[in-house]
């Protein structure tokens, strides 16, 4: 296999680092010293909403938008333009067309737009939409060529099916040299690429498996859980699915399977996926037990990282300082993050709520917080 | 108070607010005016609900989806009768109470 061509980006070598904590009572934050040792946590925010996404604006590095919603009320998006200090709610959130029959029932992904675009974000919705932002996140519109598309309900199913909570349009990548080129996830549907900036859509699932649907090789309706650019090469893309692990080198537009490389006791299923910031041959993901009944839970109470420096040929255990056994909680999709320090942090957040960190690319761990709720989403701010 | 029209022109109608949607309100009940185009017409929910969010914006959304329909787990009464859909009309001195129904964990 060839490696991928790496491209120089600068790194921000003693910044602090900052985690935005999203989980299903509220917001924190944990704020890094230099060396990133001593860690600092604050909040909550917004206690007893159910925080799916919190995302820093990286072209201001000021605003950052939080996807909320309460087991009561619709969900909404909340808005920060001076670090979280104080916020704002939107004043249109995301929400169908009147008379589509369809109700956003919670935004679950939140991408800062091109950096040619300021101001312009896009969000994923469950179930399955895409919205658009021109000012910041204070009003949303939906994008017509995804929603009103005459094959979305193909691509997509009912707004009823996907998965235990709710299907979701995640993943949307936006290509850093082109603000038009597009990628979305969807579970369930599929990978979908735009060229157009989201007038039309293509599925793009050559390669990748759906045991659980009757087809051997379906155009779509696949359950992609998360899909990243390989890190400065983003010709490159790498997928967790929930039948295996998968990269593309595009123009191909063929998934190779990478999961083949994996301890079978462990098995390729899992949620989230980490692309190294700057090498496009690294990435790390966390498996969860996907037999039987889907447990959902650390495969054997034995959680670890598998980390693959060659592109997914091969893969290295990492659970150095994670707890040896008896250990039953599992990562979110979106729940698992990198910063751009070199060596690169690799920091998840676990269903059980504790953070775990390594300052040295996955090598150590160790717990960063713990008693917080349920953590679904962790990004680096 | 969101009241902007003349006695006249609107119907006083008080709305109890529950304690997941007070940080909009800031009160457990807020008094809205309601435009009454003809003495034989009397106000609808969606006529209060939409006094309310010129009040208080965005707490409509977070109440009522957006194909009109009142949110899984909230329940809206007219005095004392539940209030079927945004048609359901207010009769004088009638008071609007929403409710987070119980749920979640």
């Amino acid at each position: 296999m060839a490696r991928a061509k790496k491209t120089p980006v600068p790194t921000a070598s003693t910044k602090r680092v900052r985690l935005l904590v999203a989980t299903r009572k509220g917001l924190w934050t944990l704020a890094s010293d230099p060396a990133r040792n001593a860690w600092k946590i604050a909040g909550p925010q917004f206690l007893g909403h159910i925080v799916h996404h919190a995302m820093l604006d990286p072209r201001d590095g000021r605003t950052l938008l939080a996807a909320a919603r309460t087991g009561h009320l619709g969900p909404t998006v909340f808005r920060s333009i001076d670090n979280g200090r104080t916020w704002k709610e939107a004043s249109r959130p995301p929400a169908f067309a009147e008379g589509s029959g369809r109700v956003v029932d919670h935004t679950f992904w939140l991408t800062p737009a091109h950096a040619s675009e300021p101001g312009v974000w896009y969000a994923g919705t469950s179930p399955q939409g895409l919205f658009r932002s021109g000012d910041a996140g204070v009003t949303w519109d939906g994008i017509n060529g995804f929603n009103q598309h005459p094959q979305r309900k193909a691509w997509c199913g009912g707004d009823q099916d996907g998965t235990p909570d709710g299907p979701k349009l995640h993943s949307i990548l936006v290509d850093p040299r082109d603000a038009r080129h597009l990628y979305i996830g969807m579970s369930g549907g599929g990978v979908f690429e735009s060229t157009d900036g989201g007038a039309d859509w293509r599925p793009l699932n050559k390669g990748v498996r759906a045991d659980f649907l009757p087809t051997p090789n379906p155009e779509y309706g696949h359950d992609p859980h998360c899909v990243r650019f390989a890190g400065g090469h983003p010709d490159r893309l790498y997928q967790q699915n929930h039948c295996g692990l998968y990269r593309i080198d595009r123009p191909n537009d063929l998934w190779e399977d990478i999961g083949v490389g994996m301890p079978k006791a462990v098995g390729s299923i899992g949620l989230p996926l980490v692309a190294h910031p700057r090498d496009p041959d690294t990435l790390w993901v966390f498996p969860m037990d996907g037999t039987s009944v889907w447990p959902r839970t650390s495969p054997g109470g034995r959680p670890a990282v598998y980390r693959s420096r060659d592109g997914g040929r091969s893969w290295k255990r990492q659970d150095q300082g994670l707890p040896k056994a008896q250990a039953w909680w599992t990562v979110k999709r979106q729940a698992m993050t990198c910063d751009a320090r070199d060596p690169t942090g690799i920091y998840f957040g676990t269903t059980s709520g504790e953070v775990w960190g390594s300052r040295d690319e996955g090598r150590t761990f160790r717990c960063l917080a713990r008693h917080l709720p349920h953590i679904y989403a962790l990004e680096s701010a | 108070m969101p009241a902007q029209l003349s006695p006249e022109a609107a119907a006083i109608v008080r709305v109890r607010i529950p304690s997941p949607l007070r940080s909009y309100t800031g009160a457990a009940e807020t008094d809205v005016a309601v435009p009454v185009l003809a003495p034989e017409l009397p106000p609808t929910l969606r006529g209060v609900l939409a006094a309310l969010d010129l009040g208080y914006p965005g707490i409509r959304f977070r109440i009522i989806d957006e194909q009109g329909n009142v949110r899984r787990h909230i329940k809206v009464f007219v005095g004392s009768r539940l209030a079927g859909d945004l048609s359901t009309p207010i009769p004088a001195g009638a008071e609007v109470m929403i409710v987070a129904a119980l749920s979640g964990g």
